[in-house]
Parts: structure tokens; C-alpha cells; sequence
């Protein structure tokens, strides 16, 4: 018997935004009356370490998505898509932001950064469908890079069972207003990306 | 109202809708939102709430309120108990005036922490109930009936959320605030409140007798059910009964379930399904607490019953489950495949490994830069535990051991019979909360080594907390700061310099006086955390590499992420908090100030 009704989970790095957008999540479902349970990232990876936040919309049990259970695989940085790859269900979805942040060893020249065909290829062969956004550049349109985490939640969102209204309406809560009308517009362009 | 709330901060609604009077703590991960989300939600009420200065100040902060008959807590991770053992050891002899919860944070697989001990057996070494929560909703109802349980028992009450319910988030029925129980003032009671031998012999006794009391107690909460079913069961405890259930709805089995949430466990629900089963699977994190339980009831009422977990193998003693393992665990037992994710393999080994270090701009990083300069790469570097704990690739983090635990392995270093030199440093909080013992004790019985404090005004690891350095209070009140030059003056320090580590050649000059002098000697390191000073609106200035660059790669060696290599040239990333350092580092002057 299924015990949830979508599990997401979302990867990136610290400081990129990834308790944001669970937080929206959260909240969202809370509206809609839909039970939900998440598990996110503190303490020390939040520096600059890799981040995993879980999301699971309408469970009442285990706060992290199963192994091999997420229907959508929401990667801030393309890397990071491919370290937490095995969360994919079969049927599942992975979006992957395409601008890296490279690690210290990478800009230490002790390893070198994957092309992002050897990270979507591998992907592709695990799960239902691979999208790729330019994430970053696309919140820079909207007014900030900074909102490149709201342009992934925008891109999600037509992939979850929770009313744009909701997510709108739970951003409001958690965005500063004079930040609000840019993340509105990184939201409206993440969702056109996949439409 | 239902809210979407993180663990640690339904913990902080449940102190106010039990009324909690006092509650004190010293940050740690996974504990430390509690004391932060209270400071911003409790407003006016008259709680006092206080980041002490350790574990141990904290539980005796509200022993002392709980002797008024206020309800008061004590909040850390599970390491702080070790420093906050010794009152919480005999407090439960003497027993509590208003209630007192003690919430122990616990955190398997490390996380973010040195070990991963098993609270629950401070709980039954100390013979006081623990409350194992399974989610945020649950952890907020225990903490009422904490205060509750601690009041009709005159027991201290442990609430133990692992990282997986302090750092999860669900949705939370929150209630009203209570009226808050401060105290109404200290009664003398010598025989109850002055631990003599005469006095606690008979109080041991007292305790003992109690455990009845307390088992039939916690048998009657919400927390522990069970359902009666198939021949094979399942019996779990906190989180990984969440799992476990999950796991028998996900595959349909009809076993019996006993859902355990508190400690000791429910003896006679244990005996019901003990009866009635042939086989049962116990489910829990780490220590084999409840497995134990399980043992002892079954050797009495089932001999023959066959027990699969951590003695079987089935579940291992360390590290933390989730709902995949527990669910394969279950289906190994009923003989069912197991399910597993998807195989990525080879793909997975062009990842390069991303390790959490040193912010851009971090402060810590030009220290240990300066202190290897002076001392040499040969030198013996003890360190502590806070964020430079990152600086491991730097070669200037020898040891790691506890809170405090620099200076004290460092004398002992010197005294064991090293002769090289010994550089040992420690964060401004850390040093505060275990450092001042140790550094008292080292210039006493003159420890020739060199102590550097990472004075970077906050508590960062844990998330920017305040302590008595610092200015500030839990709830943002201003209180004078204490001077750490003064603080190791006082304790003995002759030799005590404070210096900028960003003006790196004076940092160096520092540490070589520091290294060179005959006795103990102390570098204070002050630059603020580059994560506050840009929250305090600090712009930094913008730098470049010029085109005197000449690709000697010193500067990338110096490991921080702002500085990339392109083709055969150093650059400055967008990370670039400003500090200049690289600038500094940079022999051919490549590196400069934009205009």
C-alpha cells in the first residue's frame, strides 16, 4: 500500500536555498490540509557541504524519502543531482539546475569537475526523465541570482499534487516583501521552463 | 492551528504550552533551535530563557529554578550530558521541586558530532524515565507530560529527539500558552536538598522503589500501543518504529506491533506479545536498550522465543536506520526480497567529494595559515571542537577530542615527553565553556606550549548563538562582555597577545614571539565570523588577479573556495567575502583591491 502521495527530495549545496524551498513545501501542503513530513540538513554540512532536504506531501511516517522512492529528484547543482541519484523511484523525475558550484578540490585542481552528460546520462538510465534548467541565469532575468532556488521550486511545482495559489501564498509567508515580486517572477519563469 | 514546524521548534511551543519557567542550554547540533526559536516566541512572557555557558551550568540554572517550584529545562546535545553529568547523576536522587525535563538531542551517525552515544542509557544509568519521540507533534505533547510525570514523581523526566525529529518538520497541532510556572521561592529541606551521605542513602532507596512507579506510569501514555495479530512481530521504539510502521502497511504483513515511546518500555505489553509470538524483530537506533528489555521479559515468559536484531545481526548497533533498511530487515525475517534503490556505480566515481570547510573569507583559515608560518608543518597542533575542526587539510588540527580538550591534551603532550613545538587553539565559545579550566590548570603546573583562541565573537557551528564574549544575551539583552585577554590573564597566562589575522605578517610576528617565549603563552586571534559580519551589513571590498599573475598556484594552495584556477591564472569567485588574505599571500603582487 502506497504511504505517501509524493516524495521529493531536494540536493544541492550549503547555502544555496534548499530549506527554502522544503519550507515553502511544507507550508503549502499545511494549507491544503494534506498532511506532510520533511527532514532537512543543519550543523556542519550547512557549510559549503552537500545538503539533502526530504519532503513528503500527504505521509504521516518516515520524514526521509526511501531509497529509490523519490518521485522527484530536485538538484540545485548538477553534481549533487547525480551523488543523491539513487533516491529516484523508476518512475521518477530528476531537475537538475545546470550551473555547478564547484568544490574546493575542483578549484584546487585535486579533481576535476563532470561534464553534465556524465552526470544526465547515468540519470536517464535510472529514472523516468531527466529535465535540465540553467536555473541561475534564468532568476537573473527575473531581477537576482539569488532566486535561483525559487526558479526550482517554480519548475517542481508542476510536477506536485499542491494548487500554484498554495506555493504562491506559502512564498509570501517566507520570502521579505522587497524580495517577494522578484521571486514571484523566478517562480512564473522556473514553471514556463517545463511547461 | 496546525503549522508546519521543525522539531526543535515544536519542542519550543510545547515549553510554552506546558508553562516552563526557566529553560537553559548551551548549543549543539542537533538541540540548538530549541533555546533560539523560544528566545524569539516567548515575547514578553516572563520565561527566563539563557544560553549558559556550558552543559553542566545550564542543568544546574534549572535545578536551582526547579527548587523555587518553577518547571524548568535544560537543553544540549547528547555530548553535553557528559559535561552536565555529574548534577544530573544525583538529581535524580534528590529529586525536583516545579518539573524539570532534561531534552538530550541524540545523533546517529554523527552527523554532526564526535560520537554517537545512546542517550537512553544516561537515562537508565541515572534510573529517570526518558521520552523517546517518534515526530515534532509527538515530541511537543511530551514535553506537558514531562513536566507532569516529573511533578506526580518528583523525578527528573529525559526527552531524547534524535537529529531525525529535531531537524525533521511535520505538521503540528499547536495549542494555547500556559501560564508560565515560575517558582515561588527556595524552600529549605536539607534532607532532600544537600547531598550528605546520611542524605542520600535512604533517597537511593527512595529511587529504587520508584522504578514501579515510573514504568506503570509511562505504560499508560499514548506513546506505546500494540496490536496482536500474526505469529512473527515487530517491536520498535522512537523513529524507528515510524519506519517499521510504515514498513508492515508498504508490504502488507499482518505481524503483531508493539510501538514503544518511552523507557523503560511497557513490561507488559513486552509480555503480551511475547506470549503470543515465535519470532519478533526489535527495531531500534544504536544501543540495544530495548532488545535488552525484550530479552529479560522473554527469558521469563517465553524461553523459546526467537529474537532477531542487533545480537542476530538484523539491525546494527550504530549508525541511524531509515524506513529501506528497517522495511528490508522486516522482509528478511518474513522471508520476503529485499528492495534496494537504483545502482549508479561506476557513474557515481567521477564525483568530486564535497566535504563542508572553512567559509570564504574565514578568519580561522589565515590563523592556522599565520601559526604554521611560525611554528612549521613539524609541530604539534591540538584543536577543539567548533568549525576550524575544517581545517584538517590544513595540517594545524592534530586532535579533536572534546570541548576544552586543546589546551589539557596539549599539556599533557608537553608532559608526556614531546619536545617539539606545541600550538594547540580553540574556538572563543569553546574556550568559555571547558577552556578555562584547562587553561588555568596548564600555567599552574607550567605547560610550555602555546594556546590560540579563534575569537570570532559567536558560537558559529552551531548557528551564530551568544555567549558571555560576545555581549549579548539569548533574548538580544546587552550585557558587558567579558575580555578574554583579561579572563587568561587571571588564570595564570604571563604571555598574552591579541593580534588581527588578517594582517597576516603580524599574525606570524605573534605566533613566533608566542613560540619563542619560555612558558605557557596565549594568542588571541579576533576577527569576527565572516557569516555575521555580512549579516551586520558589512560590505566587503572587491578584489582581482592583475596580469602580474604568474600561475605558482600559492594562493589556490591556500584552500579558500573564493580562489579558482583558469588555464594557467589564479581567480576570484563571487564567493569573495574580502578579507584581503590572498592578496597578502600572493608573492608576485598579483592580487589587488578593485577600484
Amino acid at each position: 500500500m502506497k504511504t505517501s502521495e509524493c516524495d521529493i527530495v531536494i540536493v544541492g549545496v550549503g547555502g544555496q536555498g534548499v530549506i527554502l524551498i522544503s519550507d515553502v513545501l511544507g507550508r503549502a501542503a499545511v494549507k491544503a490540509g494534506m498532511p506532510v513530513r520533511g527532514a532537512e540538513t543543519h550543523g556542519m554540512a550547512q557549510r559549503g557541504g552537500s545538503v539533502i532536504n526530504h519532503i513528503r506531501l500527504g505521509c504521516r511516517f518516515s520524514p526521509m524519502v526511501p531509497t529509490g522512492g523519490a518521485d522527484v529528484l530536485l538538484a540545485l547543482e548538477p553534481a549533487e543531482a547525480l551523488r543523491f541519484g539513487h533516491y529516484l523511484s523508476r518512475d521518477g523525475v530528476a531537475m537538475i539546475n545546470t550551473d555547478p558550484v564547484l568544490p574546493i578540490s575542483v578549484t584546487m585542481g585535486k579533481s576535476v569537475y563532470p561534464g553534465l552528460e556524465d552526470i544526465v546520462d547515468p540519470l536517464s538510465e535510472v529514472c523516468k526523465e531527466v529535465k535540465t534548467l540553467d536555473a541561475t541565469s534564468l532568476a537573473r532575468k527575473a531581477g537576482t541570482s539569488q532566486a535561483m532556488n525559487v526558479v526550482m521550486l517554480g519548475a517542481l511545482s508542476k510536477y506536485i499534487p499542491i494548487k500554484e495559489e498554495l506555493l504562491l501564498d506559502a512564498l509570501c509567508d517566507v520570502v521579505p516583501k522587497k524580495h517577494l515580486d522578484a521571486n514571484k517572477r523566478a517562480f512564473q519563469i522556473g514553471k514556463a521552463e517545463v511547461e | 492551528m496546525k503549522e508546519y514546524l521543525l522539531g526543535n521548534v515544536a519542542i519550543a511551543k510545547g515549553l510554552l504550552e506546558a508553562g516552563a519557567g526557566v529553560v537553559a542550554g548551551y548549543p549543539g547540533t542537533p538541540s540548538s533551535e530549541i533555546i533560539e526559536s523560544l528566545a524569539s516566541l516567548k515575547g514578553d512572557l516572563p520565561i527566563h530563557v539563557e544560553w549558559s555557558v556550558n552543559e553542566k551550568v545550564a542543568l544546574e540554572v534549572a535545578i536551582g529554578a526547579s527548587w523555587t517550584g518553577a518547571r524548568a529545562v535544560a537543553t544540549m546535545k547528547h555530548v553535553g550530558l557528559n559535561v552536565a553529568a555529574d548534577p544530573f547523576m544525583t538529581l535524580a536522587y534528590l529529586g525536583v521541586g516545579g518539573g524539570i525535563v532534561v531534552i538530550i538531542a541524540d545523533d546517529p551517525f554523527c552527523h554532526s558530532s564526535q560520537n554517537e552515544q545512546d542517550t537512553r542509557r544516561y537515562a537508565q544509568f541515572a534510573a529517570v524515565p526518558c521520552l523517546d519521540p517518534v515526530d515534532p507533534g509527538v515530541a511537543k505533547e511530551m514535553v506537558t507530560y514531562g513536566f507532569e510525570l516529573s511533578e506526580k514523581l518528583n523525578v527528573p523526566v529525559m526527552l531524547r529527539p534524535t537529529t531525525r525529529v529535531s531537524h525533521a518538520r511535520s505538521d503540528v497541532e499547536t495549542g494555547h500558552t500556559a501560564e508560565i510556572r515560575r517558582g515561588s521561592g527556595f524552600v529549605k529541606n536539607p534532607a532532600r536538598r544537600v547531598s550528605l551521605p546520611v542524605h542520600v542513602r535512604p533517597l537511593h532507596v527512595e529511587l529504587l522503589e520508584k522504578q514501579k512507579k515510573i514504568e506503570e506510569a509511562l505504560a499508560l501514555t499514548p506513546w506505546n500501543s500494540l496490536r496482536l495479530s500474526g505469529v512473527h512481530g515487530v517491536i520498535a521504539s522512537g523513529i524507528s518504529s515510524l519506519y517499521a510502521e510504515e514498513a508492515l502497511i508498504e508490504m502488507d504483513l499482518d505481524l503483531s506491533f508493539l510501538k514503544v515511546g518511552t523507557f523503560p518500555a511497557p513490561s507488559d505489553m513486552i509480555r503480551l506479545i511475547v506470549e503470543h509470538a515465535s519470532k519478533v524483530m526489535i527495531v531500534e537506533e544504536l544501543e540495544p536498550v530495548l532488545e535488552e528489555q525484550v530479552e529479560r521479559v522473554a527469558r521469563k515468559y517465553n524461553p523459546d522465543l526467537e529474537i532477531l536484531g542487533k545480537g542476530s545481526g538484523h539491525i546494527p548497533r550504530f549508525g541511524e536506520l531509515d524506513q529501506l533498511y528497517v522495511r528490508n530487515a522486516i522482509a528478511s525475517m518474513e522471508g520476503q526480497p529485499a528492495r534496494s534503490g537504483p545502482i549508479l556505480g561506476e557513474a557515481l566515481k567521477i564525483l568530486p567529494s564535497r566535504p563542508p570547510g572553512l567559509c570564504p573569507g574565514c578568519s580561522h583559515r589565515a590563523t592556522y595559515y599565520a601559526m604554521r608560518k611560525a611554528f612549521g608543518r613539524d609541530a604539534v597542533f591540538p584543536s577543539d571542537i567548533g568549525c576550524y575542526t575544517m581545517a584538517v587539510p590544513m595540517g594545524t588540527v592534530d586532535t579533536c577530542l572534546c570541548m576544552g580538550a586543546s589546551i589539557t591534551l596539549a599539556s599533557g603532550i608537553r608532559f608526556g615527553g614531546e619536545e617539539k613545538g606545541i600550538c594547540c587553539s580553540l574556538g572563543d565559545s569553546t574556550f568559555l565553556h571547558g577552556g578555562m579550566t584547562g587553561l588555568l590548570n596548564a600555567a599552574y603546573n607550567k605547560a610550555r606550549i602555546t594556546v590560540t583562541i579563534l575569537d570570532n565573537s559567536t558560537t558559529a557551528m552551531t548557528g551564530h548563538q551568544p555567549h558571555p564574549g560576545t555581549g549579548f544575551t539569548a533574548t538580544g539583552k546587552w550585557s558587558e562582555p567579558v575580555s578574554l585577554e583579561a579572563i587568561a590573564r587571571a588564570l595564570g597566562a604571563e604571555s598574552v597577545e591579541t593580534v588581527n589575522p588578517y594582517d597576516i605578517d603580524s599574525a606570524v610576528d605573534a605566533f613566533k614571539r608566542a613560540r619563542d617565549y619560555p612558558g605557557l603563552s596565549v594568542v588571541i586571534a579576533k576577527q569576527a565570523c565572516v557569516i555575521t559580519a555580512r549579516r551586520n551589513g558589512q560590505k566587503p571590498q572587491a578584489f582581482r588577479v592583475n596580469d602580474k599573475c604568474e600561475g605558482c598556484r600559492i594562493c589556490v594552495e591556500f584552500g579558500c573556495p573564493a580562489i579558482e584556477f583558469e588555464g594557467e591564472k589564479a581567480r576570484i569567485n563571487n564567493l569573495c567575502a574580502g578579507c584581503g588574505v590572498c592578496a597578502w599571500i600572493c608573492p608576485s603582487s598579483a592580487i589587488e583591491v578593485m577600484k
